[in-house]
This record gives C-alpha cells, sequence and structure tokens, in this order.
C-alpha cells in the first residue's frame, strides 16, 4: 500500500515454524543475518534460516524486493494517462494493472458500468493475460521441477530440457503462450503493454480478421489446456503423499466470485472462505475491500501484511491466487473447467485442498476456464462493434479489484479537481501472499532441512514451495529456474554456519566456509 | 525538378529543389515534399532557429536550413552521416534535458520529437538524464500544461504572440535555466485569457499542450508517426 518510501523496498516476512509470526526482537541465542536486498523486484530473493544448538531450524525468513515507487510516479499525473503508466510495473501480467487502473478510473469518470463492448473486450483481454500467465509458468517455469523431480540435476532443471525430453509439452506450453499474447495484441494493440483500456471504456474493438485468427486456433489450444489439467492430475495421483504434504498448511482463502457465486476473474464481489471452507465474508462489493483489510507494519521491513480486519493479523492472513478461486467460488461457469474443478476437489474430502503443489492443478484449471471463456466471447458480435464509451459524474476516487493470474490486485486512486492523481494506493498479488509464501518456506525447511547440510537439492525445495505461487519475485523464477536465492544457516550463537548462493546464471556458489565468514564478520 | 528555370534552384543532396525569392532552404524544401529533420520551424511561422535539428551543410559551413535563404546553385549537404549523427546528438541532448517517459506519453506516435529521433536512428539516451524537476499545470479547466517535455522550440509563443494575439507564452531565463512562461500573475493558465480554440493550443509538437480527458483515445499504432514516417509525413499539425 502507499507509503512514505517511494524506492525500493524489502518485502521481508517472518514467521517461526510453530505457526505465529515471529516477535520482531529476535529469540535468544538467535541471529538474524539481513543482506541488504537488491533494488528490483523480480529477479532477488533471500532466505534466511535460523537454528538453535540442535540445528533444528526455528525461524524461517523470506526477504523479496519489491519496487513500489509507481504510486509516487502516478502522484500528480493526469487520470487518463495512469492505465498506460501504471502497466509498466510489470512486464509479466500488465493487462491485469491496466484494467485494474481503467476500473478504478470508470468511477472517477462515472462510467459505472461501462458499455456492454467495452466490458466484453476488457474480459477478452483479460482471459487472454491469464492464460499466457499461467502457460508462461506452469510450461516455462514449474514444469521442470514437476516432471524431472525436485532433486533432479540442476542442469536440467529448464524448459530446454523438457524440450528434450517432452517435445509436445514444450510445445504446446510455448503455443498456448502465444495464443494468450495473440488475444491480448487483439484487444490491447500490443503483446506486451498495449494502451486499448482507457477510462470509461476502450479505444478499439475486435476486427473481423483478428477474430478470424483466433477462432481458428481455439481447438486444438482447448484440447491442449485439458491435456494439461490432466498431466497435473496425474503427477498428484503418483505421488499424492509428496503433492498433499509438500508446503501444506492451513489458511483462509480470498477472492472475487461472481454475484451468482461463479468463478470470476475480472469483476464481482470478495468472498473469503476459512480453513475449513466456511464462508468468512460474502457479497462485499470492490469499492468496500479496503475497507475489509488492515496491514500489519513490522519495523524490519517496508511492506506490509495484508489481513482480514475482522479477524485481526493472527487469524485474518489468508491466501489469494488460483488455489483460492477455484474453491472460494461455488462453480466455474465453463464446463470443462468445471468438470475438472470436481475431481479437484475430491482431493480435499469436504474440506478445502491446501497443499502449496495444488495451486498449479488449479491453474491449469483456470488456463482451461480461460480458452473456454475466449470461445463464448469471440461468438458475440459486440466485440466487433457497438459504443465503446460511457460517462457520467465525475467523482474524486475510485477502486478497481480485478483478479490478475497471481491473485487479487487491488487499485486505488483519488483525483483532484484539476484532473490530477492525488493519491494512489496499489496492493498487489504477492503482497496478499507473503505471509503465505513464508508459511510454506517454514513447512519445508521443517521438513527437508531439519539440522542437515545444506544442499543445492534443499534450495531447490524452497524454490520450488515458492515458485508453487508464482510470486512477483517470479521474474526471478521466470528466468528459467535460475532464481537468485540465497540460504543462510545461522548457528545458535549467532555464527553463520553455512551459506547457498545461486546465481542469476544458474550458479551454485557457497561464498565462504564458517571460518571465513566469521573473520569477514 | 528538372524542367525548372536553373536560376529557380538550389542542390539538395544531389536534388535541384526549386525556391521562390525569400525563400529558406527548408522552407522551399518542404514545399518540394522532401525532409530535412526540424522540430522549431513550422511553414505557418518565421524561422527561430533554435533547435538547430534542420542544421546542413554548405561547403565548410553548419547552418541551419529554416535560416538559411536559398540561392541559386547553391549547394547543401542533409542526408549524410555526419548530419545524421549531429542531429542525433542534438535529440538526445533535448532527451535528457526534460523528462520524456514515450511509454506512458499521451503524445506518442504524435510526437514530433519521438518521430524525429525514429527518424535519426536514435535508440537511446547516450548522455545521464538530468531529470529536472518541472510542474504540471493543470489548472486550466480544459487545457494541460506538462512542461515535463518542453523543447523550448518557442512555436506556441509565436502563436499566441502571432496568431491569437494574447502573448500568453514567453521563454525566460538563459542558458540551460531557459524555461516557458506564462504571462498570469500566477504564473498559472488559468489565469490567463487561453482558450482551448486558440492556435497555441494545437501547435506544440510535442506533449506540453494537450487537450484534457483525451489521452489515448486513439490507439497507439493508429497515430500519425505510427501511420508513416515523419520523412513521409505532410508538413503541419499532427
Amino acid at each position: 500500500m502507499a507509503g512514505r518510501h517511494t524506492w525500493a523496498m524489502v518485502s521481508s516476512a517472518m514467521t517461526d515454524l510453530a505457526g505465529s509470526p515471529a516477535s520482531d526482537a529476535l529469540p535468544a541465542g538467535l541471529r538474524r543475518v539481513a543482506i541488504d536486498p537488491l533494488s528490483r523486484v523480480e529477479g532477488h530473493g533471500k532466505v534466511t534460516l535460523l537454528v538453535d544448538e540442535h540445528n533444528r531450524v526455528q525461524q524461517a525468513r523470506l526477504h523479496i524486493v519489491e519496487f513500489r515507487g509507481f504510486e509516487k510516479f502516478i502522484e500528480g499525473r493526469p487520470y487518463w494517462e495512469v492505465p498506460v503508466m501504471v502497466q509498466r510495473l510489470c512486464g509479466i501480467c500488465p493487462v491485469s494493472h491496466h484494467l485494474a487502473a481503467s476500473k478504478a478510473l470508470d468511477h472517477v469518470v462515472g462510467a459505472v458500468p461501462v458499455t456492454r463492448s467495452a466490458t466484453l473486450l476488457r474480459r477478452l483481454m483479460h482471459y487472454g493475460q491469464v492464460l499466457q500467465s499461467h502457460a508462461t509458468h506452469f510450461f516455462h517455469l514449474a514444469s521442470p521441477d514437476l516432471l524431472f523431480g525436485f532433486d533432479a540435476e540442476a542442469s536440467r532443471r529448464n524448459i530446454m530440457a523438457v524440450a528434450e525430453t517432452s517435445p509436445d509439452i514444450a510445445r504446446r506450453g510455448v503455443l498456448l503462450r502465444k495464443f494468450g499474447q495473440e488475444v491480448i495484441r487483439a484487444t490491447a494493440g500490443k503483446r506486451v503493454h498495449g494502451t486499448g483500456s482507457v477510462p470509461g471504456g476502450m479505444n478499439r474493438h475486435l476486427s473481423r480478421e483478428d477474430r478470424a485468427l483466433l477462432h481458428e486456433g481455439l481447438p486444438a489450444m482447448i484440447d491442449w489446456a485439458e491435456e494439461a489439467v490432466d498431466l497435473v492430475a496425474r503427477l498428484h495421483a503418483e505421488q499424492p503423499g509428496l503433492y498433499t504434504r509438500f508446503a501444506s498448511f492451513r489458511s483462509n482463502l480470498l477472492s472475487l466470485v461472481g454475484v451468482d457465486g461463479s468463478l470470476e476473474l475480472y469483476d464481482g464481489v470478495i468472498r473469503a472462505r476459512d480453513a475449513a471452507g466456511c464462508i468468512l465474508l460474502d457479497g462485499v462489493s470492490d469499492q468496500a475491500c479496503l475497507e475489509l483489510l488492515e496491514e500489519e507494519v513490522k519495523p524490519w521491513t517496508y511492506l506490509k501484511f495484508p489481513y482480514l480486519k475482522s479477524l485481526g493479523p493472527e487469524q485474518g492472513w489468508y491466501r489469494v491466487g488460483p488455489l483460492a478461486r477455484i474453491q472460494n467460488c461455488d462453480f466455474i461457469g465453463s464446463p470443462r473447467a468445471e468438470a475438472r474443478r470436481q475431481a479437484f476437489l475430491a482431493l480435499g474430502q469436504g474440506e478445502p485442498v491446501h497443499a502449496s503443489l495444488a495451486y498449479h492443478w488449479a491453474r491449469m484449471i483456470e488456463l482451461l476456464h480461460c480458452l473456454e471463456m475466449i470461445a463464448t466471447l469471440l461468438a458475440d458480435p459486440a466485440l466487433l462493434a457497438g459504443d465503446l464509451m460511457a460517462g457520467g459524474e465525475r467523482q474524486r476516487a475510485g477502486t478497481g479489484v480485478i483478479e490478475a493470474p497471481r491473485g487479487t490486485l487491488i487499485h486505488h486512486y483519488e483525483v483532484g479537481d484539476d484532473d490530477l492523481v492525488t493519491r494512489c494506493n496499489l496492493i498487489v498479488s504477492t503482497t496478499h501472499n507473503n505471509r503465505a509464501m513464508n508459511e510454506a518456506v517454514c513447512a519445508v525447511a521443517r521438513e527437508y532441512l531439519d539440522g542437515q547440510t545444506l544442499t543445492d537439492g534443499l534450495l531447490n525445495y524452497i524454490e520450488v514451495a515458492i515458485r508453487a505461487y508464482d510470486p512477483c519475485l517470479s521474474c526471478a523464477t521466470h528466468a528459467l529456474g535460475r532464481m537468485p536465492l540465497e540460504l543462510t544457516l545461522i548457528g545458535p550463537a549467532g555464527a553463520v554456519l553455512d551459506r547457498l548462493r545461486r546465481s542469476a546464471e544458474g550458479r551454485i556458489e557457497r561464498p565462504g566456509t564458517a571460518l571465513e565468514l566469521e573473520r569477514a564478520r | 525538378m528538372s524542367s525548372a528555370d536553373a536560376a529557380d534552384v538550389f542542390h539538395l543532396d544531389g536534388h535541384d529543389v526549386p525556391f521562390v525569392t525569400g525563400e529558406t532552404v527548408l522552407a522551399a524544401t518542404s514545399r518540394a515534399g522532401r525532409y530535412i529533420p526540424h522540430l522549431c520551424w513550422h511553414p505557418e511561422f518565421a524561422p527561430h532557429g533554435s533547435c538547430r535539428v534542420c542544421t546542413v551543410r554548405v561547403g565548410a559551413r553548419l547552418v541551419p536550413a529554416c535560416t538559411l535563404p536559398a540561392t541559386t546553385g547553391l549547394v547543401v549537404e542533409s542526408d549524410t552521416d555526419e548530419l545524421l549523427h549531429l542531429r542525433k546528438r542534438l535529440l538526445q541532448l533535448l532527451f535528457v534535458e526534460g523528462n520524456h517517459f514515450c511509454p506512458s506519453c499521451e503524445k506518442s506516435g504524435d510526437c514530433q520529437l519521438q518521430a524525429t529521433a525514429y527518424a535519426m536512428g536514435m535508440t537511446g539516451p547516450h548522455f545521464e538524464e538530468f531529470y529536472p524537476a518541472r510542474p504540471v499545470d493543470a489548472s486550466h479547466p480544459e487545457i494541460l500544461l506538462d512542461l515535463n517535455r518542453c523543447i523550448l522550440c518557442s512555436l506556441c509563443v509565436r502563436a499566441s504572440r502571432e496568431v491569437d494575439g494574447k502573448s500568453v507564452f514567453a521563454l525566460g531565463g538563459h542558458g540551460i535555466d531557459t524555461h516557458l512562461l506564462i504571462d498570469s500573475p500566477s504564473g498559472r493558465l488559468v489565469d490567463t485569457d487561453f482558450a482551448p480554440t486558440d492556435r497555441a493550443a494545437s501547435i506544440c509538437p510535442v506533449g506540453v499542450i494537450l487537450p484534457k480527458r483525451r489521452g489515448f483515445a486513439v490507439p497507439i499504432g493508429e497515430r500519425r508517426f505510427d501511420r508513416q514516417p515523419i520523412s513521409a509525413t505532410e508538413e503541419g499539425d499532427p
């Protein structure tokens, strides 16, 4: 959320292994080593583990660097510039920011609702965005772990190795992503950072040529998406223990749902469930969503921790994204995806599925849903013609909530009478999942580290857990399994016992022995 | 034009360019449908000679084509590696002296500075950016004034004075501190008699003087310089 800091901010979460956030003061006998974060969002993560005298992990922290300067850049800019400017925040899901900003500013220009044509075009654009992001994540980034095993040789954990051993899977991944990019181009004007959506509507229709092009490619894409869901389901079936247990923990779930309870990615109402699947809140207008949330502040990090105000920070944190969405909704409005959702839900035996690796399964169900919805939308003539812009009484503020590929994305703007933005507040998906990713790291550390010497395998297990959330540290994970990551093992006396570093080039380095590190300190 | 009277022709990069008495090299070149890069020159106004982007070589001299009188038999070089390089450097200086963020600028695709930079093959700023602190004047209900993008071409100054008869704008300061002034006690546009229908409201070659709430109504990709390069675009306002 908007803060006083305008430059790179540390996103750092700290959770102890008992499941509750550790106090800000370090426990006696343990020591935390902080490494200054680099100034870019994507590409840099750090995990710090604190161990006791028995080499048992007592505390784990995931540090992410988030660049939040956009909230400041945008202040003082004319509101009509914002949907184009703010999407530069991300190269992975710019459409989500483009549309969240547009939705917020629709309220400012009094265009609620926007025209039917504009709504359908924006929906089409967003399905393309979620499709391409999910395809990129699953096929290019996650599939090497899932197909070759977490312990596979590092040189094999990349899409090129997938292309060698499973060329059909790799090829389909590339083409599914390409199809999503084409949907974005056809609606936004460019594959990345387009300008189709504006406050109050859209500035372009879909051309007949593009509709024909997309329509032609759809049948194969839908088939491949179904097979991708089946592939993940098969992986779960082959190793149920691993897939169910790995980085599994209970949490609340939060997302948009349609007013009819359906899966909703573009526009809807807020719903949250508890870990048992009971409704915590429902039907909350997106304009009121900021009233639901509070953010915890830690003295050692700029990034705040969102939680449901009604439950407080200890009970109110939640997960967002595909795993939350497909279990938060009552049904998916597209038949093939709904059928596979039912199969997925059976895994939970009446309760929500909480396994982190189940994110992949849920993500592929959403990918299939996106394609089914694209097929439905392409048949609608309102994409080709009809009013694109709406307007009404000018307002001073607006909130836009959208389900970005990684989870709930909130944009809020206040605009002065002179048309300049006076306040910008962004809560991005990765922030919502910050606590959850720390829980995942803790769970993996507890199960697989257990006082052992740090190994490359452990490093990758932690990376696999983080990657399941497809966080927007994800441009790191989006570097073909070469997320720069540093793992530090600290003894009870504060000595750095061991340290491993994975460079951006994929090299695994042990920067120094305990003695050398001690001397250096 | 080969059929033209030899007395009315000068030579530009090996081509004959006809002119009438009193015409400058740039005006005659533009009228003949040829392109010499320029920013502060506009066919409706007297030359200002300040941006130097239209610099051409005549013998041993480098001179701005917008102020160079056309004379019979004059041999002018414009499309040379030397001059392309010089113009690119001038453009890069203009970019780093202001705050030009094309990716989110609503003038992108209609911007003469951007289009000229493309034409000159500019791919980066070369120099370190100044990142000057410049104000946005949004006080006028219909017009936004974003001084971050001002290249001091003075076209708005001339248009306001010569066409609108208002003198809303002026250039103040000296050297690197030169800046655009608004002629009102508060220094704000709302306190002038500026109107959206003024010639000065539509003359800006970059994104300083813009109608409010238009933004990205015209999609990127369908704008003036998206359709064809500036060298092939008819002279005049976007």
